[in-house]
């Protein structure tokens, strides 16, 4: 039997109940505080970053995200960090990639958890103290059949 | 309880220049901290919280991990082929296990 | 022409493909799931897949042998087996699957206690055995011991059940190809598994999965290692002839 507050959060968590916290949720709100904080207030520019990950995902629990940056990945011009930031998960801050010029392309991968329908950042961080970013949407649906435990 | 596997792809040989695709799994539940058992207690948080690289004993890739990050992460990232040596995988967790994977990279002219 | 009528039907009544086989669930998913199963450098499945690889030179029990004292390299000596499960133990007269199979070596020529189901030994020992036959099409035996067990999981298959009163049937067979909620419906033939589901954030049995289905009409979940799973993951595999074993495969 699920608890009130499971049917709350539930009913605007799209049923990842799993995922809900004891205590609050990120806001778009929270996530631009997350980005101020990572950037010190420098201007955040669109362009230069692409963030791939698909319109739709199956299940929130794994969602495949890539982020490249364009940049010849060099000793004077290089990528520093790749943050991925959300706007509906429990925390805002999802993780931070650290690159160096023996990284030699600015492209990484991984899976992430999306507790909701949201829009997802990646903001790059350049060597020379430039700030870049792009978003994407994503539909987070459930799995049809899930265990009921 | 079985110990962290890791599994790295990456290939053996390089020239010098390429750029390799390095492919990285480890096995971990990523509990997020927020869930509770079946009488209500919080199950506590217990993650990867750190992926770091070394190439011939330089710091090349490192990933800092939250419970937003999948269970059983999944993270490819690239490296430059400069010269052979090892590379070394380093996963840290929450509760401060380690695990380590060595590869060797030949690197040609 | 009635006795072609009759025919028809009966192949039809069998419930088996006579034709091509049917398409496997991988065949439903997205571009991002199909790729990251068949990377196995990306597939999570594979983490219990290499772990397989490692208890099965692992020694145990009273006789100190591992798998690899009596099958050696199971690249070779695994090659085709899981495509014929479940199958019949001559000795017993049980329908085991391949789950069951590994227990009993493990009591009868280990010496040694069996694994508890989803265990992650059972399941790393099982998708280590699948995989050896991944690419290879299923072929199980249902004619001769296997017949009675057959005829309980297709009639099964075909019952309706739970509180939702669906039977396998009404989805996996009138329903597949179309959606269920962010899913698309598969034919339900269980050649991935043991499989990755995201919904777990672990690889899982096919007895896992029949019980989520059994949940999901909120009808009574047998046990793991069941006759009634037994006789349905029989059942399943015939439906699934011709299909490749894909373990360890990826679902939602």
């Amino acid at each position: 039997m699920p608890t009130r507050r499971q049917l709350i959060a539930g009913a605007g968590a799209a049923g990842t109940l799993a995922l809900v916290p004891l205590r609050g949720i990120a806001t778009p709100s929270l996530r631009d505080k997350v980005l101020t904080d990572l950037t010190g207030g420098a201007a955040v520019r669109n362009g230069r970053v692409s963030l791939t990950i698909p319109q739709l995902a199956e299940n929130g629990l794994s969602v495949y995200t890539t982020v490249e940056v364009q940049s010849p990945m060099t000793d004077e011009d290089h990528v520093r960090k790749i943050h991925i930031l959300s706007e509906r998960n429990p925390i805002a801050h999802l993780l931070t990639w650290h690159l160096t010029p023996r990284t030699g392309l600015a492209k990484v991968s991984t899976n992430i958890r999306l507790a909701a329908t949201q829009q997802v950042t990646a903001l790059a961080e350049m060597s020379d103290g430039t700030f870049w970013q792009d978003r994407k949407e994503v539909v987070v649906t459930v799995a049809a059949c899930i265990d009921g435990r | 309880m079985a110990l962290a596997k890791a599994r790295v792809s990456m290939p053996a040989q390089a020239r010098k220049g390429e750029i390799i695709e390095i492919k990285t799994l480890i096995r971990h539940r990523m509990e997020t901290g927020y869930r509770v058992d079946s009488v209500g207690r919080n199950i506590p948080r217990y993650i990867v919280t750190r992926l770091s690289v070394t190439y011939a004993g330089d710091e090349i890739f490192q990933m800092d991990f939250t419970q937003g990050v999948s269970a059983n992460p999944y993270v490819a990232f690239p490296a430059r082929a400069a010269e052979s040596g090892d590379l070394v995988f380093t996963w840290e967790d929450s509760e401060g296990e380690v695990t380590t994977v060595r590869k060797t990279l030949t690197v040609t002219d | 022409m009635f006795r072609a009528v009759l025919l028809v039907s009966l192949v039809m009544a069998t419930g088996v493909a006579s034709a091509d086989p049917l398409p496997s669930g991988t065949a439903f998913q997205s571009e991002n799931l199909k790729t990251q199963q068949a990377d196995e450098a990306a597939n999570p499945g594979m983490l219990w897949v290499s772990e397989g690889a490692e208890l099965w030179g692992r020694r145990a029990g009273g006789a100190e042998k591992s798998c690899a004292s009596c099958h050696n390299d199971a690249s070779a000596s695994m090659k085709g087996v899981a495509t014929r499960y479940p199958k019949v133990d001559s000795g017993s007269g049980k329908l085991l699957n391949l789950e069951g199979r590994i227990n009993l070596c493990r009591s009868e020529h280990q010496k040694t206690a069996a694994f508890e189901y989803e265990s992650d030994e059972l399941l790393a020992l099982t998708a280590f055995v699948a995989r050896q036959s991944a690419g290879m099409p299923i072929h199980a035996a249902i004619d001769g011991p296997a017949k009675p067990f057959y005829e309980k999981g297709r009639a099964l298959f075909h019952q309706r059940q739970g509180q939702l009163n669906l039977s396998c049937a009404q989805c996996h067979v009138d329903n597949a190809g179309k959606s269920l909620r962010g899913d698309t419906i598969s034919h339900g033939l269980g050649n991935g598994y043991p499989a990755y589901r995201l919904e777990w954030q672990t690889l899982g049995s096919l007895h896992r999965r029949l019980k989520s289905c059994s949940f999901g009409v909120r009808a009574v979940r047998f046990g793991y290692g069941s006759p009634e799973y037994l006789a349905l993951e029989l059942y399943l595999a015939a439906r699934a002839k011709g299909v490749a074993v894909e373990t360890p495969a990826i679902r939602p």
